[in-house]
């Protein structure tokens, strides 16, 4: 057996060799330069596309409304731009009344992981909260915590963990 | 399947041969509590006779070069060609070559079909047999029997029990890391025979070996309710563990096997638990507005290590078995996490997040004594070797696709990678064989 340490050198290697693995790792990394301060809550910064989407259809939440918000390092305070999506939120809510809700919190990956699963659902459990501050029944809201197991930016520095320290509101279950 | 019934292995020790050596003697010994000793120069010959003989002899010798104690001579070197391992070997041709201990085998096929391997270890400076083992097994259990011999020169020789015969259930990871695909799975400490325990639908996490070997306690989100289960290796066979009102994990063993300690996640808090897996009564062990949990018990059970965040940061707790006396003892910069109690008693092994970095480290149960053993990008989730001489972790580094699995002794040298076929986390090691 070899004692020699080499594995994430190969690994690297292999990732430069495929071409489609680097472009992706390339777009990636610039989206997340592209938002450093402000980040995509919106259609355009998701790269949805805008426009098109049916009022009160899953599309008009996610693009027009913003489904997500974000989490300073290991912190559950909803933050004011956070607060004006939850608000935005609330509002689509009340208007199409029929959605049941799941909320997710979801951690980055700079922390250890059963710590990660309780900080998931202390976000989760504060974006509810906020969401019945804001009147929407509690009893239409289940939260779930996926720890740091489940980011969408995958780079390895803060323009990626920033956005995935999040809570995503879900309608009718479960997704992302 | 683990078919523990059918590997029944039977040692005979020798006693015919008149070179036993008496304990009296002086003989060659690795006192491993001094830190970064110097390996000790083995000759492993190849067992006698054909191709699986050989191999079993070779397994032997990669147990022991990776303990980092050892270090297997090269056979090139060798002058002497063992034609009878059961004779006493020219000890002038391995002293020449600075073996300081020989070892020799056969292995042969009973009638039965059983394979029968036999060792001896030599002291060849005292010019004595050290030890001399037979076993009988099935011959697709070759590897086992191998580690089993490794077992045995490691503690003839260091008067410390080995941790070759063992498993590691871990997770396998596969897939990019925004769409990663889990699997528990299991495999020898060395990497060989891996096979997946689970299928791949559900995030599971946290696998953790029973004191009997023969359960795995972890967590899975199956149907999208994250909580703590309970699986069979034999039979397949699942349970959840206790019917909480909210998300169950860090699932964990008492000693006795009787009980799993957990967390239980209600609104923001997450305090411990135990669930009795007899009566299935349920017990609160902790009552904070915190982030309790990664709970470990102490080898003898009157004793429990955890984290918490209560003051601020995760820092590391001792409290009784019943909750009570709740001392925080990890007083350095940064936060801990995960800790593990040592199977010895005498040391408790950490994630320590610092300065950006994480490190594995271990620290006295009072708290006292820290030392940190690795530090890099990311490395998280300690488990102890049975002897509670290696840990095993998980380590990911900067632009890596995925974590790994790496050992690494107490004294904090001989870092080896654990080869897996994809990523890999979470390892848990079991307790030894029997």
């Amino acid at each position: 057996m070899s004692r020699i340490d080499t594995p994430a050198a190969s690994r690297m290697q292999t990732i430069t060799r495929n071409p489609v693995m680097l472009a992706l790792v390339m777009t990636l990394a610039l989206a997340g330069c592209a938002s450093k301060k402000n980040l995509p809550n919106d259609a355009a910064g998701l790269g949805l596309g805008a426009g098109a989407a049916t009022p009160g259809s899953q599309q008009d939440f996610t693009v027009n409304v913003g489904d997500r918000i974000f989490f300073d390092t290991d912190s559950t305070a909803i933050r004011a731009d956070a607060q004006a999506t939850l608000d935005r939120q609330a509002q689509w809510l009340a208007k199409y009344p029929n959605y049941a809700i799941t909320v997710e919190g979801h951690a980055d990956e700079r922390g250890t992981r059963e710590y990660n699963l309780a900080l998931g659902a202390r976000r989760a459990a504060a974006t509810r909260d906020y969401l019945v501050s804001r009147g929407v029944p509690a009893n239409r809201m289940r939260t779930i915590s996926y720890g740091k197991e489940k980011p969408v930016a995958v780079c390895d520095d803060i323009s990626c963990w920033s956005q995935n320290r999040r809570a995503v509101t879900v309608l009718g279950g479960a997704g992302s | 399947m683990l078919r523990r019934n059918i590997f029944r292995l039977l040692v005979v020790l020798f006693a015919g041969c008149g070179l036993i050596a008496s304990p009296a003697n002086a003989l060659v010994e690795i006192n491993i509590n001094k830190g970064n000793v110097e390996p000790l120069p083995i000759a492993i010959t190849d067992f006698l006779q054909g191709e699986l003989a050989q191999k079993i002899s070779d397994v032997v010798a990669a147990d022991l070069k990776r303990s980092g104690l050892f270090a297997p001579i090269d056979k090139g070197a060798f002058i002497e060609k063992i034609s009878n391992p059961d004779a006493a070997p020219r000890f002038e041709d391995w002293k020449v070559i600075n073996a300081q201990a020989l070892v020799t085998g056969r292995v042969t096929q009973e009638g039965d079909g059983r394979l029968k391997a036999e060792f001896r270890l030599w002291d060849t400076f005292a010019g004595q047999q050290m030890l001399g083992q037979q076993f009988y097994t099935q011959p697709e259990n070759w590897r086992r029997v191998a580690h089993i011999i490794a077992d045995a020169i490691y503690e003839r020789i260091t008067g410390e029990k080995g941790y070759f015969d063992t498993r590691i259930v871990y997770v396998a990871e596969s897939g990019p890391k925004n769409a990663r695909k889990r699997q528990l799975a299991i495999m020898d400490q060395d990497g060989f025979n891996a096979r997946a325990l689970t299928n791949s639908n559900d995030i599971v996490l946290t696998p953790r070996f029973s004191p009997n070997r023969q359960e795995i306690t972890y967590m899975s989100f199956e149907n999208q309710q994250p909580r703590v289960y309970l699986l069979q290796l034999e039979t397949g066979q699942r349970e959840v563990v206790g019917n909480f009102p909210g998300m169950t994990f860090a699932p964990r063993f008492s000693p006795d096997g009787q009980r799993v300690i957990m967390s239980l996640q209600q609104e923001g808090n997450a305090n411990i638990y135990t669930m009795d897996l007899r009566s299935r009564t349920t017990t609160r062990l902790t009552n904070t507005a915190a982030i309790d949990t990664s709970p470990s018990y102490s080898p003898d059970g009157s004793r429990i290590v955890f984290e918490s965040d209560r003051g601020g940061k995760q820092q590391l707790y001792v409290m009784g078995a019943d909750g009570s006396g709740q001392t925080r003892i990890s007083f350095g910069d940064g936060s801990y996490s995960t800790p593990v109690w040592s199977p010895r008693g005498d040391l408790i092994a950490f994630t320590k997040q610092s300065g950006g970095k994480f490190s594995i480290g271990v620290m006295k149960p009072d708290g006292s004594g820290e030392r940190i053993l690795t530090t890099g990008f990311h490395n998280e989730g300690p488990t102890w070797a049975p002897n509670g001489r290696v840990l095993m972790f998980f380590r990911q580094n900067a632009g890596a696709g995925g974590p790994q699995l790496y050992s690494i002794d107490l004294t904090g040298y001989n870092e080896q990678l654990i080869p897996t076929k994809g990523f890999a986390s979470d390892p848990a090691w079991s307790p030894l064989m029997e």
